[in-house]
């Protein structure tokens, strides 16, 4: 078997598309659970309509640029209709009416009603010409050593990745000034921050557009990467994928959500190739382990990875051990 | 010293005071079935120490959280410094003056001692979100602020702590950090729901020095207490509450001598020789059902 292979298999995974995108979902969903603790879970509506902002502007004969700002503004909204209604109440109810509200907007999406706007189960396709039209890169295969890249999937893991550092750079300006102090005062007693007069229901909707905000971007770089949309991309899963990443990261850290992202699909990816290759050679016998059955099984690492973080480092990377201890008082 | 006019003040609960800070009227709260606060008139004066006493579940805490916008009552007016606080969200009152904390120690646990200090700072452009990516326009503002923070901290014997986290803090020094904290605030009057519950005795005098010390310096103070020495001690005059009334009000030594409280207390037939009649009576009306 290929170590290298496998390696080189993971480190690609690690910088690729899905590591910008999980990690720009987990910087915005860091700006609503690490550092405000809103319990959000329907992270996943915020890349919705930033991906379907994109496409349907495009769609409907406008520049890309607008199709972006149109996103990113639909999840500006999206937040603040998670957070009107809810946010006077416990906050569980945040957690139980944006997992419903996520999964509403992906069934009209998909629903033959809205057919004509959103071309329902079939999605829409090939609307980010615009982007691929701005690639420097002549065709051909960029990299380092085996790790390489077509020119136009190199281009959006770039222009990905610098997204990513804007919106890193932008979560650290505001979190590092009293605004993010009051935030963290919220999570950890919103009665408390009121009794000091901070209006704890204004801070809390502009955390939830903020983070939702940074979320569309994730939702932009998937539609805009891969030239189409679809409503089934957008699975209550994710959203929980990417709390994993945040987790792991350490939740309320500036960098967190993006080490977490890297971190995660590299071991992903690694796992992945490892047993592959395992079960293809023979090193595990096959009436344990199938090649077909591995991509099932490396979620269950996953998830064993998940549990025994939280068992032995519970305030994930970069989390401070201290301040975990406190919280379990 | 303000609390002297009160000396000459009729002992007659809900009786008006010559500069009052605080008026409630009318202040009606019910949880189901349950009547939790009724009051009729209340009068709180300006620049004293007013201890609010009563049994369990006389409705006292309740009456904080209404008069500070943590709760909405039923029925009532109430205003503080002349301004009507109805409908008024609990941010808003705390930035007006009145500043209330909590029986259950709210400290920011994974915030440093500092950060829990400066957050109580109001007027800081820094937490605006557009303020917050201008930090010129904060940054001095901050500092200001920080030397405030330090100051109170060193007076509240906290200074060591700086920089820890406020959740490493014994109980005690929770509650000296959230009286502190609450003066980060610039209040005018200061409402303190069992500021001794859970203290050590040593700590719990230098506590009752600091509210004084406030009181002297022109604050006005409301706190809730259950310890009786504390509340003679320190209070220039005490409200009792019972089943949601005010029953008594007056100095210190009015109240240690009214029958009334000591009834509320301990139920109406203390005192009395356990005669077969009188254990009989207790059990038909066992001591707190309302009949007074």
């Amino acid at each position: 078997m290929d170590l290298v292979r496998s390696l080189v298999d993971a480190i690609r995974s690690a910088l690729g598309t899905s590591a910008v995108m999980f990690a720009l979902a987990g910087v915005g969903l860091n700006v609503m659970f690490g550092y405000t603790g809103l319990l959000n879970f329907g992270h996943v509506g915020s890349l919705l309509v930033g991906g379907y902002g994109v496409a349907i502007t495009v769609n409907l004969g406008g520049p890309l640029w607008l199709g972006v700002l149109v996103g990113i503004a639909a999840a500006v909204v999206l937040g603040l209709i998670y957070g009107l209604p809810t946010l006077r109440l416990r906050e569980d109810y945040l957690a139980i009416v944006t997992i419903a509200a996520a999964e509403i907007l992906r069934l009209l999406t998909r629903s033959s009603a809205l057919e004509p706007i959103t071309r329902g189960v079939f999605g829409i396709q090939k609307f980010a010409n615009a982007f691929y039209s701005l690639n420097p890169f002549p065709l051909g295969s960029y990299g380092i050593w085996r790790i390489t890249w077509s020119a136009n999937t190199l281009w959006a893991i770039l222009v990905g990745w610098v997204v990513v550092g804007l919106s890193v750079l932008l979560v650290w300006a505001l979190t590092r000034a009293p605004w993010g102090r009051v935030l963290k005062a919220i999570r950890e007693d919103e009665d408390a921050a009121r009794s000091l007069g901070k209006n704890v229901f204004g801070y809390k909707l502009q955390s939830l557009a903020i983070g939702g905000a940074i979320g569309s971007l994730a939702g932009i770089f998937f539609a805009v990467q891969t030239q189409s949309v679809n409503p089934d991309s957008f699975q209550p899963l994710f959203t929980f994928l990417a709390y994993a990443v945040v987790i792991l990261g350490g939740p309320g850290r500036v960098l967190g959500p993006v080490v977490g992202s890297v971190l995660f699909w590299f071991l992903l990816s690694f796992t992945e190739a490892i047993l592959r290759q395992a079960t293809l050679a023979g090193f595990i016998p096959s009436w344990l382990l199938t090649a077909q059955e591995v991509a099932a099984v490396r979620w269950v690492l996953v998830g064993l990875g998940l549990i025994l973080l939280m068992a032995f480092r519970p305030q994930g990377l970069f989390g401070s051990r201290e301040e975990t201890l406190i919280d379990a008082r | 010293m303000p609390a002297d006019v009160l000396t000459a003040l009729p002992r007659i609960p809900g009786i008006p005071k010559p500069d009052p800070i605080l008026v409630a009227d009318g202040v009606h709260r019910h949880f189901g079935g349950l009547v939790a606060v009724d009051i009729d008139h209340l009068e709180i004066q300006r620049g004293t120490i007013t201890g609010l006493i009563g049994p369990n579940g006389a409705g006292k805490t309740t009456l904080f959280n209404l008069l500070t916008g943590f709760d909405t009552p039923d029925a009532g007016a109430w205003s503080f410094s002349g301004k009507n606080l109805a409908g008024m969200s609990a941010y808003r009152v705390a930035r007006l003056g009145m500043v209330r904390t909590f029986q259950l120690t709210k400290a920011l646990m994974r915030l440093s001692v500092i950060d829990n200090m400066k957050l109580g700072a109001t007027g800081q452009t820094g937490e605006r979100a557009l303020g917050a990516l201008t930090p010129w326009r904060w940054q001095q503002q901050e500092k200001e602020i920080e030397a405030r923070a330090e100051a109170l901290l060193e007076r509240f014997t906290l200074g060591r702590m700086r920089d820890d986290l406020a959740g490493t803090l014994s109980g005690g020094q929770r509650k000296l950090l959230e009286l502190a904290r609450a003066l980060m605030v610039e209040p005018t009057l200061i409402m303190l729901d069992e500021p001794t519950a859970g203290v050590a005795p040593a700590l719990t005098e230098s506590l009752l020095v600091h509210i004084k010390t406030l009181r002297d310096e022109g604050l006005s103070v409301v706190f809730i207490e259950h310890d009786m020495d504390v509340i003679m001690d320190i209070s220039d005059w005490i409200v009792v509450m019972a089943e949601g009334k005010v029953i008594a009000e007056g100095r210190p030594a009015d109240i240690a001598a009214n029958p009334m409280v000591i009834d509320a207390y301990l139920g109406r037939w203390h005192g009395e020789a356990a005669t077969p009649e009188v254990e009989q009576a207790i059990v038909e009306h066992p001591p707190g059902e309302g009949e007074r």
